[in-house]
Order: structure tokens, then sequence, then C-alpha cells
């Protein structure tokens, strides 16, 4: 329930930016589209990154490219998390699927290690936020009027920051921090969408090696 | 609109198995104490890039726009401990606003 708590601003953030993304693809996806997504894709990095595809009329194959790209970020996340779960596979899977950005951050121990309740916890008002935000956004959309009118594209860098902002604590964090914004930024013009954020986790191995 | 239907199954078939890959394969086994060391900053490295990249990214070519206004309201409005609904909500109002100025 402490996950849930604190899972709890993470949802109202997510509310938010999942009403813009409904707004964003009922005029592409039609009304029932956008919310199946948000029910079984669950994830703000891949939807919007699929969207602008099929609304540039860039085809299937380079939406669900992009898609799996903005996402890979989640096996290094998954390979993080592995050693904290323990039981069936059927069990680790359960747990292994709950993770989404903020939650996975904020069930991380600082040592390595996760605490695998908390971490359903944490994205369980993420889902209720992210499902009810997009069938808001579908429905709701020509009154709320232009997205980017209204700002609502700065939403959802703006809650990675605070993602980023409770995580960053220590030197070495930092350093890996910037190290990860700067690779993600210069290979933005060289790699499709979704590879500069992978790479950025050089960054961490570059820290983690580094002595001091 | 078939369009849509594949590519919403298959992207939810992908995010699963990239979330699953890690969970399955390695099970409760641990790590060496030096992955643990990288997993420990992993975070940091790949939220500030994602931060980056949603902030300044554009397709694949970089912009300064009133997105940026809005980040860095909310980098503020966090650093001096405002609730994140308030510094969330503010960077849309701020790059609203921003785009109605200029």
């Amino acid at each position: 329930m402490a996950g849930v708590r604190r899972g709890v601003p993470f949802g109202v953030a997510v509310f938010a930016i999942a009403v813009s993304f409904g707004v964003l693809a009922r005029p592409v996806m039609g009304p029932v589209a956008p919310i199946v997504m948000s029910v079984i894709v669950f994830s703000g990095a891949a939807q919007f990154g699929s969207l602008a595809v099929l609304k540039a009329g860039g085809g299937v194959g380079a939406a669900i490219a992009a898609g799996i790209l903005l996402n890979a970020r989640y096996l290094a996340m998954g390979l993080a998390l592995a050693p904290s779960l323990r039981g069936r596979a059927i069990s680790r899977a359960a747990f292994g699927l709950t993770v989404v950005d903020a939650s996975w951050a904020a069930a991380s121990k600082g040592d390595g290690t996760f605490d695998r309740w908390y971490l359903v916890g944490v994205t369980a008002p993420q889902y209720v936020g992210w499902v009810l935000g997009t069938i808001v956004g579908v429905f709701a959309g020509r009154a709320v009027g232009d997205p980017q009118a209204l700002g609502l594209d700065a939403l959802f860098p703006a809650f990675f920051v605070a993602l980023l902002l409770a995580e960053v604590r220590g030197r070495r964090r930092l350093a890996a921090a910037g190290g990860g914004a700067g690779i993600a930024l210069t290979l933005t013009p060289l790699l499709p969408a979704g590879l500069p954020i992978l790479a950025a986790a050089a960054a961490a191995v570059a820290v983690a090696r580094s002595r001091s | 609109m078939t369009a849509v239907w594949v590519t919403i199954g298959a992207l939810a078939l992908a995010t699963a198995a990239l979330k699953l890959a890690g969970p399955l394969v390695l099970g409760g086994r641990g790590l060496p104490v030096s992955a643990m060391g990288v997993i420990e900053l992993l975070a940091s490295a790949l939220l500030a890039a994602l931060v980056a990249v949603e902030t300044f990214g554009k397709g694949r070519s970089l912009t300064l726009d009133a997105r940026a206004l809005g980040v860095a309201f909310a980098a503020v409005a966090l650093l001096r401990r405002a609730p994140m609904m308030v510094a969330v909500l503010g960077a849309a109002v701020v790059a609203g606003l921003a785009r109605l100025v200029f």
C-alpha cells in the first residue's frame, strides 16, 4: 500500500499525459483503438512514437519499429529487476510486466535490488490514470482544443524530469545523467528514434567503471 | 484502420516481450557485483536521455521550442520542492503561454 500512495501523484500526472494522447490519437486512430492501445500497450513513449509515425504516413513497419525501439529500455530495466524476482516463472513474469519507468525507479533500493510489491503498488495508479486519461482525451478532444497550443507536449518531458530529479542523488548519478543526456542528443540526428535513448545506457557503464 | 490494429497488437506483444526477457531468462539468479554498479546508475542515464530527447527532439533533428521553457519551469519548481502535479501541469501552462506570446 505504501507503493500505491507513492504512485498516486504519478497517476495524476500520467492521467494528464494520457488525455493529450487521446486527443492526438483520435483523428488518426478513431475512438476505440487509442483506448485499446492504452489498455494493452500501456507505454507513453511507444504510443506517442508510433502515433507520430502513423500520422506522418510512415507505414505499419516503421510505426512498430519506432515503438519497439522507444521501449527497448525496458529490456535493460527487466535485466536489472530480474535478480530481485524469485519464485516460479509465472510469478516472475507477472511482476516483470508491471514495470514502467516511474515505478521501476521508485522501487529501486539504491543497491541494485528492487522491492517487487512496491513496484506493483506504484504502477497501479498509473495504469488507472493512463487508461482513464485516454478515454477522456478521446471523447473530450474537441472541447480540449489544439494540444500544442495548450502546451500539452511539455507534459511528457516534464513528467520524466520529475522522475529524474527524484533519482539523481550524488556525483556518480549526476555524471551518468549528464552523460546519458549528452549521448542521446548527440545520436538523435544519426539514429532512428529510440536507439539514442538505449545507447545512453553506455553512460551508466562508463561511470560504473570509473573509480571515483 | 488495419494498419492501426496491427501496430497496436505488435507493440503490445513486443513491449511485453521486452519487459519479460530479463525476469524469465535470468530468473532469480544474482548478477555479478560489477553489473549491480551499472544498474544503480542506469535509471539516471536512461531518464536523462528521455528528458533530453522529449524536450529537444523533433523527429531526427534537435530544436529549441516552447517545450524547453515548460520543462525548465518543471525542473525549477521541483527543485524548490513544489508538488509533482504543480510542476508537471505548470510545464504545460508555461509552454502554452510561451506559444501565445511568441
